[in-house]
Order: structure tokens, then sequence, then C-alpha cells
């Protein structure tokens, strides 16, 4: 019952739209249900990679610890987006905190398991880098952004 | 034309730089303006500038201005103190089409202090809300302790019909609120694009980005607006200081069609 409905979520997150059936059922296999409560770090900075999640409620924070001060908010993620590409690129480690603002609920996929499946089937692989390279491009596109420093008094 | 002695009743801190003036007028005068003009606040002994009005347009009995305080001009303006004078020339130059939105779905998307401008149009809107459809404000600022008008933007968020979306570009780990830029807002957005009419406000890299992803939505150039800045100083096209490509900012805008200034946008010279 609960594969069944994984399935389905997984099939129509926009992210998979127009993903092969063959293809999300991979997927489904590597799935999981997870929960994190207000507060809880979901992973930290140069842990292993191993996961990467669809948010279905809540808000997950994106956080960097710079030294001396304390960790600063740099992104923030909400229902419908995804967290976490690290998984699909060496050297598999988080390069930022996850942390859950609110409660939250995700699909948790196994990047471990993935990347094997995807070094089998290379089709599913190119359309995972496809997907990811979008995500990775509209995060570098948004960070050069906050880089400008837009609202200073310039 | 000289400027008009209008009398400072308030002075409001609304962000650790950026203050609201609200002034009264000189007696039989009244402030009437279009969402999106300016005024040219001149302070004796140090000098004029274009200052948007910030204010509700269905409130004549006053003018309101809100300033970031970023020179030795801005700061004089918001160390004025009650009662003191704030000479007032305007209001000038073209505001945001309000009339030809009629009947349209509005989004107002404002980054940093560029929410003053555009805060007329929200009060207009409001004013008359059964002539618009749905209004979306999407709001960016620099960290929480920079979010302008806080409290409005969380009673207009109550309104039937009405969104608002506000971010921060950093936050530290109590804020609770969404961070990222404000480009990053677009995904929570129900755009009908054939039936909006968008308002853009903020500095001209934020305008650039915020344009692209609209267009990018199927909205028309035609209606996307944007409000320039330039140095203007005698606002009725007269001195050139604002010329930018064949536009006077003080007298052909200081809002214009996205359509009419594309080319413009990315013209460092200019």
């Amino acid at each position: 019952m609960e594969i069944q409905s994984l399935e389905n979520i997984i099939a129509e997150h926009p992210f998979f739209a127009k993903l092969d059936p063959a293809h999300i059922g991979l997927l489904v296999g590597c799935a999981s249900n997870v929960r994190f409560e207000p507060g809880k770090y979901i992973f930290r900075e140069g842990e292993e990679a191993n996961h990467f999640y669809l948010i279905r409620q809540g808000r997950v924070s994106v956080e960097i610890s710079p030294p001396q001060r304390r960790p600063i908010v740099v992104d923030t993620l909400d229902e419908g987006e995804i967290l976490g590409w690290s998984w699909l690129v060496p050297p598999y480690q988080w390069r930022f905190h996850a942390r859950a603002v609110d409660s939250t609920r995700a699909i948790a996929l196994d990047g471990k398991c993935l990347r094997e499946k995807c070094e089998s089937n290379k089709e599913l692989g190119y359309e995972l880098l496809k997907r990811f390279s979008q995500i990775v491009g509209g995060r570098l596109d948004a960070t050069r952004l906050q880089l400008l420093d837009l609202y200073a008094a310039h | 034309m000289r400027p008009v002695p209008w009398v400072v009743r308030q002075v409001t801190k609304e962000t650790p730089d950026t203050f609201t003036l609200v002034l009264d007028p000189p007696k039989g005068a009244r402030g009437r303006f279009t969402p999106g003009q300016f005024s040219m606040l001149w302070v004796c002994g140090v000098g004029e500038l274009p200052i948007s009005i910030s204010g509700d347009p269905t409130r004549p009995e006053s003018l309101t201005y809100t300033v970031r305080s970023v020179g030795a001009a801005t700061q004089s303006l918001v160390t004025r103190q009650a009662g003191q004078t704030v000479g007032v020339r305007g209001p000038f130059g073209k505001g945001w089409p309000i009339e030809a939105a009629k009947g349209r779905d509005i989004i107002v998307a404002a980054g940093g202090i560029g929410l003053a401008p555009l805060r007329p149009v929200i009060y207009h809107v409001l004013a008359n809300r059964s002539h618009y459809g749905r209004l979306t404000v999407l709001y960016g600022a620099r960290n929480p302790r920079d979010i302008l008008f806080r409290k409005e933007l969380a009673a207009w968020a109550k309104l039937p019909d009405t969104q608002v979306f506000s971010t921060v570009d950093y936050g530290g780990v109590s804020w609770r609120g969404h961070v990222g830029v404000v480009t990053t807002l677009f995904k929570m957005l129900r755009l009908r694009p054939v039936l909006t009419t968008a308002m853009v406000c903020g500095p001209e890299i934020m305008m650039r980005v915020v344009a692209r992803e609209l267009l990018a939505r199927g909205l028309s150039g035609d209606q996307l607006f944007l409000s320039m800045e330039r140095n203007m100083k005698c606002a009725i096209g007269l001195c050139g200081h604002c010329q930018w490509g064949p536009h006077f900012v003080c007298k052909d805008g200081p809002v214009f069609p996205f359509s009419q200034i594309a080319p413009l946008l990315d013209r460092y010279e200019l």
C-alpha cells in the first residue's frame, strides 16, 4: 500500500514529469517516507550525501556555519521542492547543513541505491543528471544574485 | 517652480536606516498624486532629492515619503523633527498604470526600498477592490531587519484575493520565513499571464531578473512596468540630468513599460 502511494507521489511530482514509468519504478524501489521535527538537522556539512528528498510538507533551511559565527540561512525549501543534489556528484558529501524549520514530511530517495541503478541503467542516469542540472543551475543563479548584495547601500 | 514648505507631522523609523515622513500641506494645498509619482524634497542648506511618494493616494490631506538614509541629504531629511519644514516640488512623472490595469490581476514585485513607490498601488487596489482581480505582492529584502512595512505586509496577506510572499537574502537560524533572492518566490506564484499586469521596483538588476522570470512565464512586455531611477534634478525634463537613451526619466517615467525600455536595460554606459 505504501509502495503504491509512493509511486503515485513520485510519478505526479513535476520534477519527475514525463519520466519513463519503468524509471519511476526504479526510483520507488529506493524511496521511503520520512518525517523531521522542527529544529532537527536532516544532514550536516561534510557528512556523506546518500539521499535526496522530495519535500511534501513543511520548510527546510539550508545553512552554512561561518567560522566563529552563528549559522546563516542561505536558502529555504518548501513543499514540492527537491532537497539535496550532492548524492549525485563525487565526493558525495553534503556542502551545507539542512534543518527542518517546521514539522517536515518528505520522501527520501536513497542516493547510494540510485547511483548503483544509474551505473547499470545509463538512460536513468542521464535523465536524473538532466533534471538535477536544472536544480543546480537555478541555485547557482540565485547564489550569484545573492552575492551581488542587491539591497546594500552601494 | 519653487519648493513649497510642508510641515513634518511625523517621522517613523521603519528599519535601521529607513524612515517614513508624513508631511502636512500649507493652508489650502492638498497632496494629490498618482501612485508611482515622485516629489523633489528640499532641505534648506543641504539639497534637493527626488523621493517617491509612499502614502495612500486616497488620503490627500498629507504626503508620505519613505527615505533610506544613505548620505548627507537623505540623513538631513530623516532627522527632521515634527514641526520643521521640508520644501516640496511636485508630484512629478508618470506613475503606475492603475487605470489601464483595471479588471486585471496585479503583481507587485519589490526589492528593498522599492516597496515604497509600490505601496500606493497596493492602497489603491485595496481601496478599489472590485476593479481588480487577484493582488499578489512579492517582496525581497536583504535580511529580516530590513523588511519594510512589516505589519502591513502581514495584514495584506490576510485579505481575500491577496497573496503576499516575502523573502530575505540571508536569515539567521531564528528566522522562520522564506530565504532566497526574490526570484525564488516565483515558484509559489499561480500566474494567469494573459490577465496579469506586473509592476516592479527595486535595484535595476533585480528588476531585470524579475522581468526575465515574468516574461518566461508568459507575461507580455506591454503588461510589465518598471520604475527607473536616475539623477533627477529639474524633474520637468529640461536639465537633462536624468536622460536615459531617448527618455527623460523624470518626465517620461519613472514608470516605463518593459517593452519600451528593454534595449536600454543592460547597457552599462547609460
